[in-house]
């Protein structure tokens, strides 16, 4: 056996390592992928591919002159700890196989099918720009905003800027419980001393300096036990400066004998719900409630049904809200209408029940109902070469961590693609080279990494002026004004 | 998080620290360099596919500090960089190391709440400093660092 030994090295030896790298396998070219969307699925598919294959080049698209997606626009204000993930963003993009292309509309300024002739493989990763309509009455009323562009609006997105919300009025009403709500109802309720150290727009600080607002609302169709946000964002309410809660004990009825049957995470979320809702308070919380100025609350077992107007029709006044009953018990209990109704007055309606992808091409499959990419395991089902992550590849649920380990599927699945030759590496790409040429026919001129480097500095140093980690840059036209400098 | 691991992160990463700088810093350790090896704590990782992997970090280290000093390949871990905003740190420990492992702050329990494969003896690495009494420990890196937070409701 030893004599087998001695020639299984030999055997080694003399082979090219055509099992390790599959670029000398197939005497294919450098791959080339491109990526649309620098949010984090963008990243996190483009940091797993350069990690996976020595060879591959990426080239990121992003339509607007900054990177980041919904880390930049998305993530609260003054959860900054959240934000540190752009640090391993920036290490991939000044990856040497890696290229940023800021200022591009893929869909507008070059099409996906010519990005396919370009790239070996295109990765669609550009999220969810739009958001699931509440489908009611007065929903295009002054005063009813989308958690999506009230949240754009106080973080700065480009597209936002005009949003102007009137926060002169005592009560706003938020539909829907998840993590955005209560960061919209954080923001409207924190304290102007705690706001105005972090990124959030001046714009927006200024507004809400000048809010009226002292109550919110937080109105979901189903009871405590069902609902979507958790307990760090829960948390933060029930701890936060000036204010104090107020809910509907009723609402609570059979939640404290449901506890016992729930798995960790959920009980103690409800919990401390029940504990915020009931518990008689010592005299240390009678006496911050006391001094309270503002309130909050969930209200539960309610779905819009109509928003009211003013006499001119024109103004929001208040919310018509259907009342709802509980079928079933648990994750999967399902709220039925009673045909009771009760009116809640109100001047600005938030509605946060989601956010909802659009599709960006003809020439890409899309599921309307779903609104994603059909896929499986990030692969679209037709044409070849095409991928999706994100949450344009599952839905728009879920932190970045679970972005990041749906992007790393994705990739996983491009990367196998490249070795079983089911991605067809056999002609040269010339990637990035040919839509260059194709923008600078068509007048457009991309935004490198380094240029948002400059746009990132310049916000920098204009925050530190006025005690802030940033002052966000907010139209489109002075970022590329920077970025040109 | 101690400002010098905060700083030896930066430093480790090489990029400009965009948010990082705005971390609250927990308690102010001041971590000096070991002279010699025996200060060493020895800390075994069991990575996703089974394989012991032996580092060493100095007493006062998190865990996550060891795998990122070390430049242990796991995966998405740290993505928060150790301020508690995420869960993919999660480590999962014997009983007996678990026990010496100290209690766990509210804190790190809302977001431990959130681990895939969530266990009675899981912790979030971040928040697990090293000291001369769990020499030889092992921790074991789970399945996924998927956080949980989705919402249920995926209907149209």
């Amino acid at each position: 056996w030893t004599y087998e030994i001695e020639t299984w090295w030999i055997f080694q030896i003399s082979l090219p390592t055509y099992k390790t790298d599959p670029s000398v396998r197939f005497s294919s070219c450098t791959p080339k992928v491109c990526i649309v969307g620098s949010g984090p699925a963008g990243f996190y598919t483009a940091q797993h591919l350069l990690k996976t294959h020595q060879n591959v080049h990426v080239d990121i698209y992003e339509r607007l002159p900054v990177p980041f997606g919904l880390v930049r626009f998305g993530v609260a204000p003054d959860h900054p700890e959240v934000k540190n993930v752009i640090n391993t963003f920036t290490q991939t993009a000044k990856h040497s196989r890696c290229r940023f292309y800021g200022n591009v509309n893929v869909g507008k300024d070059v099409s996906v099918g010519e990005l396919k002739q370009a790239y070996h493989a295109v990765v669609l990763s550009y999220g969810a720009e739009g958001n699931r309509s509440m489908g009611v009455p007065g929903e295009g009323l002054a005063g009813v905003y989308s958690a999506k562009d009230f949240v754009g609006w106080y973080n700065g997105h480009p597209s936002c800027r005009e949003l102007n919300p009137d926060l002169n009025c005592e009560t706003a009403v938020i539909l829907g419980q998840g993590n955005v709500a209560l960061d919209v109802a954080r923001v409207l309720l924190s304290p102007i001393d705690i706001l105005k150290k972090t990124d959030i727009t001046q714009p927006a600080l200024e507004a809400l300096v000048r809010s009226q607002i002292r109550r919110v609302l937080i109105v979901g169709r189903r009871g405590p036990v069902q609902v979507a946000c958790t307990i760090k964002e829960l948390r933060e309410m029930v701890n936060l400066p000036g204010t104090k809660s107020e809910m509907v004990e009723a609402d609570f009825d059979g939640v404290t004998e449901a506890l016992k049957d729930l798995p960790r995470p959920r009980k103690r979320l409800t919990e401390l719900l029940l504990k915020t809702a009931l518990d008689t308070p010592g005299d240390k919380e009678q006496q911050r409630r006391h001094q309270a100025s503002r309130t909050w609350g969930f209200r539960f077992f309610r779905s819009p049904s109509e928003v009211l107007a003013d006499a001119d029709g024109n103004k929001t006044v208040g919310i018509r809200l259907a009342v709802t009953r509980l079928e079933g018990s648990g994750e999967g209990a399902r709220a039925v209408l009673t045909g009771e109704v009760e009116d809640v007055t109100c001047g600005l309606v938030i509605s946060s029940i989601g956010y909802k992808s659009h599709p960006i091409d003809p020439s890409v499959p899309f599921d309307t109902r779903r609104a994603v990419i059909p896929n499986t395991m990030g692969r679209s089902m037709f044409p070849s070469g095409l991928y999706c992550s994100g949450w344009l590849k599952t839905g728009p649920t879920g932190v970045i961590a679970t972005t990041m380990n749906n992007s790393f599927d994705t990739a996983r699945s491009l990367v196998e693609d490249m070795e079983s030759e089911a991605l067809d590496l056999s002609s040269v790409k010339t990637g990035s080279e040919v839509i260059s040429a194709l923008l600078e026919e068509r007048g457009v001129k991309s935004v490198s990494f380094s240029d948002w480097e400059k746009i990132d500095s310049v916000e920098m140093s204009r925050g530190e002026a006025s005690g802030k980690p940033r002052e966000k840059i907010l139209t489109v036209e002075e970022m590329i004004q920077v970025a040109r400098t | 998080m101690s400002l010098v691991a905060a700083l030896r992160r930066l430093a480790h990463v090489r990029t400009p620290a965009v948010g990082a700088w705005l971390t609250a810093q927990r308690t102010f350790t001041a971590r000096t360099l070991p002279l010699r090896s025996n200060n060493k704590v020895t800390v075994h990782f069991i990575n996703r596919d089974g394989d012991k992997i032996t580092a060493k970090g100095a007493p006062g280290d998190t865990l996550l500090d060891v795998v990122l000093n070390e430049d242990l390949d796991f995966d998405g871990f740290g993505a928060c960089e150790g301020t508690l905003a995420c869960s993919t740190c999660h480590l999962i420990f014997e009983d007996e190391v678990f026990k010496k492992l100290g209690p766990v702050t509210d804190e790190e329990m809302d977001m431990l709440d959130l681990a895939y494969g969530l266990t009675d003896t899981s912790r979030l690495g971040c928040q697990i400093c090293l000291s001369k009494s769990l020499d030889g420990m092992v921790a074991r890196v789970p399945e996924s660092v998927t956080d949980i937070r989705q919402s249920k409701d995926e209907s149209a």
